[in-house]
């Protein structure tokens, strides 16, 4: 889901605390700010059998001012993920040789580490830390799930306003 | 435009607002605004505990239909005030709390009287602010207020550091509401509306379930309108007790836990269930797999997210019940009444086979049943009603007889025990020249009787009749049903309490009725009194039980109908 928020102090407490309160699990949140600067970006994945009635829920919050239910198969969604892998030698080589196929790049080396940028599905990401799993994964951080409806294949019919 | 303070901003915007009456308890971070108070028209009533002022305010607005304001100060004080939120929450009671909090400098730092009271209150409100601008707060209470009041009414909390009390500001009249996020739809879509015209016109059992959105819309009027043409039969939930006249013979009365034989039964069998301003509450449907499975549902609330919350509907409407209900007497213009009188019949067998009833016998124990009606009888029904939570509470609403919507207060969603002498009081100083009788049980009143001092010392002079069984009376209900009859920890020790006395302590008068003859003259001359708060101890029977009843979860089939016919 995708929520359009006053960008006011609090209002993600308000969104996660609606969800917790109503028992709804959160996969993954990620806020950032929108064009318009009172505006705020909620990306937010939940887990529930009943999305209408968290996005019922969510609407009843004052600061929530719109909602898009973001199906996969008609959304672009992206995760960036921060992963270190312990290395040295010539498992450097190969662990770079791993990444180079998922586009990830280099954004940090150490003495016995080597720290990769990558962003994508998070089925891809998924994908690389089983393949890095072997060299030893030390650490990893993730953005969390932002995403945004696909646009039109074709010329609407009848142009209009879209809010 | 003068420069004023903060304080003077946050008293001039209730004065903008219409405030006549707030409820509340001074204290270090709220004090500053309570200065500008000593010289506005605003009345004061200074509750003893915060949580009395908020059950104040929630009576007040329950009996006025006026948004209900009350005020404490930081930490202890906004923390008390929770209860009275989450209750006005649970119940849509449109209320204004306002909080003091410390200077904006010593938030997060632990400081004295410190609490989160915004974080606290969050998921016990509808919204709440925190001020941190003094130019901000005529807006804020502006929005409080619309907020309070609009869509589905419920309680709005601010919290006011001092410093922002203390700095100066300008006053100007609030202009924009600014609030984008927040639009309720109050008028009904018209196609939903025909569909459920048609599906009631088209139904043989049709059944109108309307709960607290007939009150709080002010819909009784068109309820019975559409009732009367139709032809249908109407329960009314606890919290919507007078929507439609009890005397009204297509009141059916209240279903649910211990609702009426007829009207838990109506909607099990009913063809079409139509909701106006209810929620399927748990203690209405029972199990809900259980519940009117063969009806075809109609459900019309002002909240979207009550809809299909436990029971999808087969018509959706979000709308005022108000205005809905208008819509749906036009709608059905000059069609003829539902062809329902075999389901009309069936009814008024099941309500002369399956009555209310308990068993008064003149030389035993006061029934608590008894009591209630003789209240109705004493004073002519012309009374508002004010109940706390448990077995006294639903004798009330069994054996009262409302016929006015706004004249039956208690606490239903979050079944707040305590709640009835507070609220009482707040509805009596809300509604001077009105009759305010609180039936509480001796559980309920020993939480809250400490703002009959307030009431005694503000000449607000409310009627209290303390049903004394010497429990937690439905506590030991369910303890002798589903326990074995081990009473644990149920029982009051009523041996070590005078009530009389109690009464007499904080200023007000004390009766006591100890048998039945003497239950009529007691409250009759307690109706005499009006310069101060009344107490009536009721010595009543400690073995009555509340039937009918449908245990907790269990399914709507099967009623138990109590010990007078034979379960």
């Amino acid at each position: 889901m995708s929520l359009v928020v006053e960008n006011r102090p609090g209002v993600l407490a308000r969104v996660s605390s609606c969800l917790a309160r109503r028992g709804f699990n959160i996969h993954s949140l990620a806020v950032g700010p929108t064009i318009d600067p009172g505006l705020s970006r909620i990306t937010v994945v939940v887990e529930s059998e009943n999305i209408e009635q968290v996005k019922k829920q969510l609407h009843k919050l004052i600061n929530v001012i719109r909602i898009f239910e973001l199906e996969p198969s008609m959304a672009v969604e992206r995760e960036t993920m921060l992963i270190r892998v312990a290395v040295t030698g010539t498992a450097r080589t190969e662990a770079i040789e791993v990444a180079n196929i998922f586009k990830a790049t280099v954004v940090d080396v150490g003495y016995s580490s080597l720290t990769f940028e990558v962003t994508g599905r998070p089925a891809k990401l998924n994908d690389l830390i089983e393949l890095l799993r072997p060299f030893g994964v030390v650490e990893l951080v993730k953005s969390g799930r932002i995403a945004i409806g696909r646009a039109a294949k074709s010329k609407p019919s009848r142009m209009r306003a879209v809010g | 435009m003068t420069t004023i303070t903060g304080s003077h901003s946050v008293i001039s915007s209730l004065e903008h607002e219409g405030v006549d009456l707030i409820f509340g308890i001074p204290g270090g971070a709220i004090l500053p605004a309570y200065d500008p108070l000593y010289s506005s028209p605003i009345r004061h009533i200074l509750a003893r505990h915060e949580q009395g002022a908020g059950h104040m305010a929630a009576g007040y607005a329950w009996a006025t239909g006026r948004v209900g304001v009350c005020v404490a100060t930081s930490g202890p004080g906004a923390t008390n005030l929770v209860t009275p939120l989450a209750d006005a929450l649970m119940d849509s009671v449109p209320m204004v709390a306002i909080t003091g909090q410390v200077p904006t400098h010593a938030v997060g730092n632990d400081a004295f009287q410190e609490a989160y009271t915004v974080g606290i209150t969050m998921p016990a409100t509808k919204h709440n602010y925190f001020v941190t601008d003094p130019d901000e707060i005529p807006t804020v209470i502006h929005q409080a207020f619309h907020l309070a009041s609009s869509g589905r009414p419920g309680p709005v909390l601010i919290d006011l550091p001092k410093d922002v009390l203390n700095q100066e500001t300008e006053w100007h009249p609030p202009q924009d509401l600014e609030l984008p996020g927040y639009k309720p739809t109050l008028d009904g879509h018209p196609r939903r509306v025909k569909e459920a015209v048609e599906m009631l016109a088209a139904s043989r059992r049709p059944v109108l379930y309307v709960g607290g959105g007939i009150i709080k819309s002010e819909a009784s009027e068109a309820l019975t309108r559409f009732a009367e043409i139709s032809n249908i039969p109407v329960v009314t939930t606890l919290m919507g007790r007078g929507a439609i006249p009890d005397s009204h013979p297509l009141c059916l009365g209240m279903p649910g836990m211990h609702g009426n034989y007829t009207a838990i039964t109506s909607m099990q069998k009913c063809d079409v269930l139509a909701a106006f301003g209810v929620r399927f509450d748990d203690r209405v449907t029972g199990d809900p797999d259980h519940f009117a499975v063969d009806a075809k549902i109609i459900h019309a609330d002002i909240d979207p997210a009550e809809i299909g919350k436990v029971r999808a509907p087969d018509v959706p409407i979000v709308a005022d019940a108000r205005r809905v209900l208008t819509q749906m007497i036009k709608a059905w213009g000059d069609r003829p009444p539902v062809a329902n009188q075999e389901w009309l019949d069936t009814l008024r067998e099941w309500q002369t086979e399956y009555p209310l009833s308990y068993d008064q016998q003149p030389d035993g124990p006061i029934k608590p049943q008894f009591v209630i009606e003789e209240l109705a009888r004493v004073t002519g029904g012309d009374a508002i009603l004010v109940a706390g939570v448990g077995q006294h509470q639903m004798w009330a609403s069994q054996f009262w007889g409302f016929d006015q919507p706004r004249r039956w207060i208690n606490s239903g969603g979050l079944g707040t025990m305590g709640f009835a002498v507070p609220a009482a009081i707040g509805a009596k100083a809300g509604m001077p020249d009105e009759l305010v009788y609180a039936v509480d049980g001796d559980g309920c009143f020993q939480m809250t009787f400490q703002e009959l001092i307030a009431a005694a010392a503000h000449q607000i002079p409310v009627k209290v009749a303390v049903f004394n069984n010497g429990a937690h009376g439905m506590v030991k209900q369910w303890q002798k049903l589903f326990y074995g009859g081990r009473l644990s920890a149920s029982l009051l020790n009523s041996e070590v309490v005078d009530y009389v006395k109690l009464a007499e302590g904080m200023g007000c008068i004390g009766l006591r009725a100890e048998a039945p003859e003497e239950v009529g003259p007691i409250l009759e001359k307690s109706l005499t009194i009006d310069d101060r708060p009344v107490v009536v101890e009721m010595v009543v029977d400690p073995d009555e039980m509340v039937f009918p009843m449908v245990p907790a979860g269990g399914s709507n089939d099967n009623v138990i109908l109590g010990p007078e016919r034979g379960d």
